[in-house]
């Protein structure tokens, strides 16, 4: 298939159907790699809706002809995009990606650094931390249905952030990462390789923006958090791409003994977002959490795909989606609760909730099970309704008008998950993006 | 028979027995024209069924077998070497006196003429293809209840069956449906004229008895404005060295105001392919219920359904399963809501023994602007051995704002204190064990007719036995 690349190059330059850019700084092992994976890519076949795992999901918008890798950052959008760069108030470190070009950053203090924490853009990393990145990157196969985009993102992807927290390191203030699309028909495909070792804290907040919010983009990010034993992750993304962007993004959390991992994820934008979210319970005492929100409008579709995999004995996890959907508005979820052999003492638990504020919302919710141990304790629910009358109408007797009425009732109905972060800060400025999505 | 009450008999071991077969009409083995032709020959099938055989037997050719996502258990079913039609070469007898001896004997064994002595209303039994006995009382035949077998129904009453016959479950709809359009023969076909509501349970029995046979009825079960039914059947097979395919095709029709309950108690020997088509269409203010005792056979595979197109109508499904050594029950549920204020309740509980495998998989469908649709989907499934695996894998579609939904499931262990509070009262452990399973499933197992509620019962005590220790 290589030859083919060859031959098509002249036509297809740019385009990210063109294969792996040699133009980078990145080892030989690595380009080989990405060699194999652009093999891959295109030997897979692409998604039908066929395949129980995109059941449900417009795979046509999947369509990645017209989007173009690489290109120049022109000055006046660098300006722009990192004077909009605001997140967060206080942060403990911060790197900003437009079009996967790392355009800033703001270093961790001298004292973490002394306490051995690495937090360095990804091509430096497979360099001087060769054996950490090639334990971990990429090293859980998608198997959530998105194997070939897997295999897209590992051939293209030109940086990302590579994060290391030491044994007993402690970072209280979350650490801020931003990934722009920076103009019509750009792609990203961003990484973050989080390791933290054993009882090791930290929180990582990233954003997923456009410059421009009604042009066309592509998006296609990879993320490993792996939390050591006694580790406590938190991860938290805030998606809110411009409306005609298509995103896949494809997370794997790995939760070793005692260890706690939290992933709270915010969908607002795209057109179409697909995200795959593999959470794996390697040892005993490990317990994983996995929440959701999104609010889609418009002809928005959001497919989500989890698998909570339980391989280990004496393990939980909880997962919580809440979607409220508006317009003509599509909501996937297909989640499996999966109980290894021998994975006694699991307590597992998922719920997806729909908000349906439309005649023309649809909801699609599959939520599963597949148990092989005995002794184990695995609930799931799944809900679609409507906004209560008795709350509008209590809301409404007071004069409050049925739109702002009908915002406080979602954001009530949202705000239960959001509220599980327990951090306020963070829940503020997710709260922040959710009003201004209302108040388009 | 160790019961007083002879109802149809589901204990395993009373199944378990094959007589000789005299078979005079044989289709051999394989598939192909020839064989629609020899069966539609055979049956003097009136033109439009030949030519309804014969496009069943093209779709079901150019299907795949559902593997992308049912279990790969399929493949080992080797099509070319069933035989798709046995018969003895009569047709259904009137009165048991005309049954031939040993296939009296057989169904002796399994209680049938006792039961329709006691209160039935009709009965039919069906011996590999063809049914070899059919009554119905003489008050129901009065009412203008039709019962009788596909074959006299498409020929005798083409007025009345051949409207809704394939229309509920399309050929296409999935690859068996279209294997048993093309070589259907026996099963059930009820009409119940408007406002006759039907005392009695009208009941079918249906026996594979030959090796390497597929059993292909197909019932069709249309209930006239405001008139009630309620059907039972039975299914058991002696245990064969080699695999046996049954494949149904069920189709329910409840006008304005009908009520359907259609119960199935299957007990399959653990060699069988069960892989059964069910679905009723509710009409306005109709109401479908599915009752579904799913025991034994090797694979499983059965989704009964209701397609809700009237107003206010009602859609039920009750299912057990239980999957023992070796066996996967992949059952579960659709409810295709296509009128509004239509409801549907699901209910689902499954017992996985052993190496067994219970799966759920159910569809809710909701589409646009219907107003005031509910459903509820609860399935709870319980693993009695380390080895045992449950599945559960439901798909809601919903749309709109006017409608609610709400699936829960849980899976569990037998609690460890119940068992020990029972062995402290004197139990054995296996005796502790049986009476926590029947308490697991004792809400469903109510709603059964009180005969079919002992049989399960006693069946669930005689499927844990060995199960522990």
């Amino acid at each position: 298939m290589s030859s083919s690349v060859a031959l098509d190059e002249v036509s297809k330059a740019g385009s990210v159907l063109s294969g792996p850019l040699q133009s980078h700084d990145f080892p030989a092992w690595f380009r080989e790699q990405q060699q194999e994976a652009w093999k891959q890519f295109e030997s897979l076949p692409s998604p039908t809706r066929k395949d129980q795992l995109w059941r449900f999901s417009n795979v046509d918008l999947l369509d990645l002809k017209s989007f173009k890798v690489g290109g120049e950052l022109s000055d006046k959008d660098r300006d722009a995009i990192l004077e909009q760069s605001s997140g967060l108030d206080s942060v403990a470190a911060r790197l900003v990606f437009a079009g996967d070009q790392l355009i800033e950053r703001d270093v961790i203090s001298e004292q973490l650094k002394k306490r051995g924490v690495i937090f360095q853009p990804l091509e430096r990393a497979m360099v001087e931390h060769t054996d950490l990145f090639q334990k971990h990157f990429m090293s859980q196969p998608a198997v959530l249905g998105s194997a070939k985009f897997a295999a897209l993102h590992k051939a293209l992807v030109s940086s990302g952030t590579f994060l290391y927290v030491p044994r007993g390191v402690e970072i209280e203030l979350p650490i801020e990462i931003f990934h722009w699309l920076p103009g019509e028909s750009a792609s990203v495909f961003p990484h973050l390789l989080l390791i933290t070792d054993e009882l090791a804290k930290v929180t990582v907040v990233e954003h997923f923006r456009s410059l421009d919010r009604q042009v066309a983009g592509f998006a296609c990010g990879v993320n490993d958090l792996i939390a050591g034993p006694g580790a406590k992750v938190t991860y938290v993304c805030a998606q809110t791409w411009g409306e005609n962007v298509r995103a896949l993004q494809m997370n794997t959390t790995t939760v070793d003994h005692d260890a706690s991992a939290l992933s709270l994820n915010l969908h607002l934008g795209a057109k179409y977002s697909r995200f795959e979210s593999l959470s794996r319970l390697t040892g005993e005492g490990g317990r994983s959490d996995l929440l959701a929100v999104s609010v889609a409008d418009g002809e928005q579709e959001f497919d989500a795909r989890t698998l909570q995999d339980h391989v280990s004995p004496h393990t939980a996890s909880d997962l919580l989606y809440k979607n409220a959907l508006d317009g003509r508005a599509r909501c996937t979820f297909g989640g499996l609760i999966r109980v290894e052999p021998h994975a006694h003492f699991t307590d597992a638990y998922q719920k997806v909730r729909n908000l349906l504020l439309s005649d023309d919302a649809e909801a699609n919710s599959m939520p599963g099970l597949e148990i092989l141990a005995d002794n184990v304790r695995c609930t799931h629910g799944a809900t679609s309704g409507q906004i209560d009358e008795d709350e509008m109408f209590y809301l409404r007797s007071r004069g409050i008008p049925t739109k702002v009425a009908q915002r406080l009732l979602v954001t009530g109905f949202l705000n239960e998950v959001i509220q599980r972060l327990d951090q306020p800060a963070i829940a503020a400025h997710l709260h922040q993006l959710i009003e201004e999505k209302f108040a388009v | 028979m160790k019961t007083e009450t002879k109802a149809v008999d589901i204990n395993r071991n009373i199944g378990d027995f094959a007589y000789p077969e005299v078979h005079v009409r044989d289709a051999g083995t394989g598939l192909s024209e020839k064989t629609i032709h020899y069966i539609s020959d055979v049956k003097e099938d009136p033109d439009w069924v030949r030519e309804f055989r014969l496009r069943g037997l093209k779709t079901f050719l150019e299907k795949p077998l559902p593997t992308h996502w049912a279990s790969k258990d399929l493949e080992a079913i080797h099509f070319d070497k069933i035989r798709y039609y046995l018969a003895p070469g009569t047709g259904a007898k009137r009165s048991w006196d005309e049954v031939p001896e040993d296939i009296k004997r057989t169904f002796e064994r399994l209680g049938i003429p006792e039961q329709e002595r006691k209160f039935l209303a009709g009965v039919e039994a069906q011996f590999d293809s063809e049914a070899v006995y059919s009554n119905i009382k003489k008050a129901v035949g009065e009412q203008g209840v039709i019962f009788v077998g596909s074959t006299e129904g498409l020929k005798n009453h083409p007025e009345i069956f051949r409207k809704w016959f394939g229309k509920v479950i399309p050929i296409g709809d999935n690859k068996f449906s279209a294997l048993n359009s093309a070589v259907f023969s026996g099963g059930s076909f009820i009409y119940v004229p408007p406002g006759v509501k039907v005392k009695h349970p009208l009941q079918a029995y249906f026996r594979i008895n030959a090796e390497n046979f597929g059993q292909f009825e197909r019932t069709l079960i249309i209930a006239d404005e405001g008139s009630e039914v309620t059907y039972m059947e039975g299914c058991t097979a002696p245990k064969f060295n080699t695999a046996t395919l049954h494949s149904a095709v069920v189709e329910l029709v409840a006008l304005k105001g009908a009520k359907i309950q259609y119960i199935t108690v299957q007990n399959w020997s653990a060699n069988v392919f069960n892989l059964v088509t069910k679905r009723g269409l509710a009409h306005e203010n109709a109401e479908i219920k599915w009752i579904d005792c799913n025991i034994g056979s090797r694979l499983t595979m059965k989704y009964p359904g209701v397609v809700l197109k009237g107003r206010k109508s009602r859609g039920e499904v009750l299912s057990i399963a239980l999957a023992n050594n070796g066996q996967h029950q992949d059952t579960g549920a659709k409810m295709v809501h296509a009128a509004d204020e239509t409801t549907s309740n699901i209910i689902s509980k499954s017992i996985s023994v052993g190496t067994g495998r219970a799966t759920y998989r159910g569809l809710v469908h909701i589409p646009k602007h219907l107003k005031n649709c509910k459903n509820n989907t609860e399935c709870d499934a319980l693993l009695i051995n380390a080895t045992s695996r449950t599945d559960t894998y439901p798909a809601i579609t919903v749309r709109g704002t006017g409608n609610s939904v709400q699936h829960e499931a849980s899976v569990s262990q037998v609690s460890a204190e119940q068992i020990f509070y029972m062995q402290q009262r004197g139990l054995s452990e296996a005796q502790a064990m049986s009476l926590s399973v029947n308490g697991f499933v004792n809400d469903l197992v109510r709603q059964f007719p009180m005969e079919y509620s002992v049989e399960l019962k006693r069946l669930i005590e005689l499927e844990m036995e060995g199960s522990v220790g």
